[in-house]
């Protein structure tokens, strides 16, 4: 997994008690494990499995859009069929790509839950999942972007996108100068998780 | 602003792309897909995603008939925050079904 920089999420975004659903969850896990219900090896191998069904797809697609204007303009317009026309199939998920331009920086969190592109980035990270980011990010989204290493300067417009309800959503990050030439391959491997859900840019 | 094509259409729309609309600001009980942040606060239609079975009755084991039409609705971070820090062209941006929405 790509995922550099350098700060701890799970512990500057959720420090406090675990909520009581996750306290339930637990339980409940427990003890069906101690009824012989289910054992832990299985509750892994499903992980496992989640990470298997949707294996994380979003590099090659933005990578993909950064060489192909034409195919850019087309993810912009409906994402799920302009990804089905790449070879991803977005099964369920009906997507909405939104672009970083000079004037504008995109960030995604969806506040009620987690609704995540899953079908396209896996499965997502904890910190998308904590209380912390899910409470801050709409209400001083450029603190927290700033606590990721983002400084998004004043003239350019924050544009928060909370996925609450049928849509998912993935920035569509600024291909970084100095890229010219550079095969979809190698413009991929610029392209982190965290750059599509817009808490970081895509840097050489 | 034209309809993306692979969205479900939705004809018998109450609402336009660029209508003002106020969520309504209401407090009902049961599962409800309107953050608290945004009832009684006041945007724009962004897009029109189209329609969708109603997830407040989904949730419930019911069939999500009649279907309702589901926009998005960007709205100035200054509408939703009074003490906002950042500048005013910040926005956020939601979807909302129509049973949520007035005209403002």
């Amino acid at each position: 997994m790509k995922h550099h920089h350098d700060h701890s999420h799970d512990r500057s975004f959720d420090s406090g008690p675990p909520s009581e659903y996750e306290i339930m969850s637990r339980a409940i896990q427990e003890l069906l494990v101690e009824k012989g219900i289910i054992t832990p090896e299985q509750v892994r191998a499903r992980m496992e499995q989640f990470d298997a069904d949707f294996p994380y797809r979003g590099p090659r697609v933005i990578a993909h859009a950064w060489a192909d204007p034409g195919f850019k303009a087309r993810l912009l317009a409906d994402g799920k069929r302009a990804c089905a026309e790449f070879g991803v199939d977005l099964e369920a998920d009906r997507l909405i790509a939104v672009e970083n331009t000079p004037q504008v920086h995109n960030v995604i969190v969806c506040t009620l839950c987690s609704c995540y592109p899953r079908a396209l980035l896996g499965m997502p990270p904890t910190w998308y999942k904590s209380e912390n980011y899910r409470r801050r990010i709409v209400r001083e989204p450029r603190e927290v972007l700033r606590e990721f290493g983002t400084v998004i300067p004043e003239h350019v417009s924050v544009r928060v996108h909370d996925s609450n309800a049928d849509m998912r959503y993935v920035v569509v990050p600024m291909r970084p100068a100095g890229t010219e030439g550079w095969s979809e391959e190698k413009l991929a491997g610029l392209i982190t998780r965290d750059s599509l859900v817009g808490v970081t840019v895509p840097k050489i | 602003m034209n309809l993306p094509s692979a969205y479900t259409e939705a004809p018998a729309r109450r609402f336009n792309v660029g209508e003002r609309v106020r969520v309504k600001a209401s407090e009902p009980p049961g599962h409800r897909r309107t953050p608290h942040y945004v009832r009684g606060k006041r945007g724009v239609i962004e897009r029109v995603c189209g329609t969708f079975a109603n997830p407040e009755e989904l949730a419930y084991g019911f069939d999500g008939e009649p279907k309702r039409v589901l926009y998005r609705v960007r709205f100035e971070q200054r509408e939703l925050w009074a003490d906002y820090r950042g500048p005013e062209h910040d926005y956020l941006e939601l979807e909302i079904y129509e049973h949520w929405l007035e005209r403002a």
